[in-house]
């Protein structure tokens, strides 16, 4: 996931009607339009009729214009923005079970503690540490953690968010409203 | 305002008010709830024989009458038989309505009797889709449903409603504002974009206009006619845009493509400028995308931004409605003329003439055997330009295309984008249905007939006196073409023996409707005028032909081009034809 060209990965924002199926659709766009998905998350909003997902693509710029307008015309899609890495905070959420008995727990922590990083759960062989980071820092505390033994790892899809005060959601809360068709005689 | 009704009542109320007259279809568990309601209707229902003949036909009435074509089925096979007619219509951008019945919402899930994920299964080729548990929801949807298949690029849309909303009781109001946030269709062009595309005009030097089925779609053929005239550009009419431009005008080239004539292929190879309206650079068209058009700027409008760029690298973009993009082209380059601004194609519409001249649409007349083309030939002269032609797909499709000759859009009616086969006689049904005074001919291959023609007794009883004209050469002959021409004449599996089995002239008979033969090049005129006398029960004619016959011009598939031949083994020469001298 971390080793592809950083020069065609691009961070989509895309902001859908919260309605069964929307996942389907967007899953099955990428699918059939042979687009490879790297990471996909989805959540709510600050408007709990619009959900917001965060598609990681490795695509050339040419394909991401037609990825992107594959996925503007799909009824329930409602925005689509792309993230500059630069211009933007994105995070992924790490849990990770790690072999540590009383011999490494010591060093085991220290790593939790240089990477910023939690124990949430303490068994007497192992430990569950949480870490939040863009993909580079959690690809860097697993190769230090390596060592003492992964036991199970779980990593979410990248979300992301613009930096400064604008919100991509503003515009969409006005109603678009049209006129039904008439009503026949 | 709202009272108390069943879902079912609703969900006919809701067609009624967005203004259903007619709707193909076949009851079934699952929806029958809807088809009580349905008797007290001013709806007409007309029953077909299998959900694919309704697909189609509601298509054909689509593509007839420009109005949104609706069918009815039932869960599971009624659905599933819906899609290839689906996915027809999406390829080809047919503003159509699926209504399909889905078994109780508690069911859902369970692999039910008849039960068949109908949303999931057609996700990928309906332009939106709706599944209704909730009765309360029915008015919406099908307003949704309508206002989507019809607006913007228009395209199929499914509604399934699960039989327990149609069973419970809710109450009907039709809405009067329909809240669609991610649907915003852009209709208007930039006028930017209008400014630069008319610059590019005047500038060119062998612009050619190639017209696409967005200009059927978009009802802008006096637009167009009125923009072509204007600027004495030539003009080429794809496989969905026949129609869209007169084929009796001096300036139409033809038909371009894989099966496209001389001129028109030609004309787009060596253009300076390509004005693309509606059209989508379909690989059909463009042979092998590399060297289509070499020299060629482009200017592309389409409604859809997504189909511009998608193949062919575009200089001015254009997102709009055809018949305003060519509206606004219109004022632009009237006021540029005004001004003394106008194109200069003179030695380019003379070399094309020059071309159009030498490398007319021919066919060769095999002795003592009926050509196909010479039948076609003959059906448009005597139908003639007013009546509608629903082809189904294959050589008699290219044909039909090439030799009918085409005066109006909304008279050609076929399947482009999917291809299928067993298309002509269902849609034919259909687009009588929507123009019941028109003369409606369904011309067919033997093999596509086989494939629908159980519907002549959907138009037998219900009063739609179709015409069908069965090119029978007793083979699936485009494949049978490509055998011959690819594969050393090794005819596996393409030999039908439909001059024999099935005797078309009894089946015609056994539905209902009058069936004649025709062997001989002579008997072809009075044939058509006898089937032309019949207007109460529908006619089938079975052309018997040559089956030998192929479809020329052709580029063969993955080629350019440039490589066209006329006829087999027959390349036009241009470069070494001194009366064919293209001034710079």
């Amino acid at each position: 996931m971390n080793t592809s060209n950083p020069g065609s990965r691009h961070t989509l924002s895309v902001l859908v009607e919260n309605k069964p199926g929307v996942l389907a659709r967007i899953a099955g766009l990428f699918s059939r339009r042979g687009f490879n998905i790297d990471s996909l998350a989805v959540g709510p909003t600050e408007h709990p009729e619009v959900s917001r997902m965060t598609i990681v693509v490795n695509v050339e710029d040419s394909p991401l214009e037609q990825v992107t307008k594959q996925l503007n015309k799909l009824v329930e899609v409602i925005k689509i923005v792309e993230l500059d890495g630069s211009a933007s905070v994105n995070r992924e959420l790490l849990l990770v079970k790690v072999r540590a008995d009383a011999d490494t727990r010591g060093q085991v922590l220290d790593a939790v503690q240089l990477f910023r990083a939690k124990v949430v759960d303490v068994s007497p062989d192992a430990v569950t540490i949480q870490a939040v980071g863009n993909s580079d820092k959690l690809a860097d505390l697993l190769r230090v953690l390596e060592p003492f033994g992964i036991r199970e790892l779980v990593q979410s899809g990248m979300v992301a968010i613009g930096r400064g005060s604008r919100s991509i959601s503003e515009r969409t809360l006005r109603p678009v409203t049209v006129p039904a068709p008439p009503a026949a005689g | 305002m709202s009272e108390q009704v069943t879902g079912a009542q609703s969900l006919i109320r809701s067609l009624e008010a967005a203004g259903t007259t007619d709707i193909f279809g076949i009851p079934g568990g699952a929806i029958l709830p809807a088809y009580d309601p349905l008797m007290d209707s001013t709806i007409r229902h007309i029953l077909v024989r299998h959900e694919q003949g309704a697909g189609h036909a509601a298509q054909g009435y689509a593509a007839a009458t420009g109005r949104v074509g609706v069918c009815m089925a039932t869960s599971g096979p009624g659905a599933t038989n819906l899609v290839t007619p689906l996915a027809d219509a999406h390829m080809d951008s047919v503003p159509l309505v699926a209504v399909t019945g889905q078994v109780g919402a508690s069911m859902i899930g369970t692999d039910a009797f008849q039960e068949a994920d109908i949303r999931g299964i057609t996700m990928p080729i309906t332009k939106h889709n709706f599944l209704v548990t909730d009765p309360a929801e029915i008015p919406r949807t099908v307003a949704e449903a309508f206002y989507i298949a019809s607006t913007g690029r228009p395209g199929p849309v499914l509604v399934d409603v699960a039989k327990s909303a149609l069973q419970a009781t809710t109450t009907f109001a039709w809405p009067s504002e329909l809240n669609l946030p991610g649907y915003r269709p852009v209709t208007r062009p930039h006028s930017k974009q209008i400014r630069e595309a008319a610059r590019l005009i005047l500038e060119a030097r062998r612009p050619v206009l190639y017209v696409g089925g967005g200009c059927i779609r978009a009802g802008a053929a006096r637009e167009l006619k009125v923009l072509a005239e204007l600027t004495g550009m030539p003009v080429v009419t794809t496989l969905m845009a026949r129609g869209a431009f007169p084929d009796s005008h001096p300036q139409h080239l033809g038909m371009p493509g894989m099966h496209g004539t001389v001129a028109a292929v030609a004309g787009l190879q060596r253009s300076d400028l390509i004005i693309s309206l509606g059209a989508r650079f379909d690989d059909r068209v463009t042979g092998n995308l590399d060297s289509f058009a070499p020299g060629a700027r482009v200017i592309h409008a389409d409604i859809d931004p997504a189909e511009i760029g998608k193949n062919r690298a575009v200089d001015v973009p254009i997102v709009g409605d055809c018949r305003e993009v060519i509206s606004d082209l219109v004022v632009a380059l009237t006021a540029e003329a005004d001004a003394g601004h106008t194109g200069d194609y003179e030695g380019w519409v003379e070399f094309l003439a020059g071309v159009k001249k030498k490398y007319p649409l021919g066919y060769d007349v095999p002795a003592g055997e009926l050509a196909p083309q010479y039948v076609l030939e003959r059906l448009g002269a005597i139908a003639g330009p007013e009546a509608v032609y629903c082809a189904g797909v294959g050589q008699h499709q290219m044909w039909a295309a090439h030799f009918v000759g085409y005066e109006h859009p909304n008279t050609w009616i076929n399947s482009g984008g999917l291809g299928t086969m067993g298309y002509a006689v269902p849609a034919a049904m259909g687009a009588k249905v929507g123009r019941p005074d028109a003369t409606v001919w369904a011309i067919d291959g033997d093999g596509c007939f086989q494939m629908t023609n159980q519907e002549l007794a959907t138009c037998a009883i219900n009063d739609i006196p179709i015409k069908v004209a069965v090119i029978n050469n007793e083979s699936l002959g485009m494949v049978r073409q490509w055998q011959t021409l690819f594969y050393n004449e090794r005819y596996s599996n393409t030999d039908l023996h439909s001059k024999r089995i099935p005797d078309f002239v009894k089946l015609a008979d056994a539905y209902g409707c009058v069936g004649l033969a025709c062997e001989s090049p002579g008997d072809v005129d009075a044939t058509i005028a006898k089937a032309m006398e019949i207007d109460d029960v529908p006619v089938v004619v079975d052309f018997r032909v040559h089956r030998d016959a192929m479809v020329w011009p052709m580029v063969a598939a993955g080629t350019s081009n440039d490589d066209i031949k006329y006829a087999r083994d027959m390349a036009p020469k241009f470069d070494d034809d001194a009366e064919l001298e293209l001034r710079p």
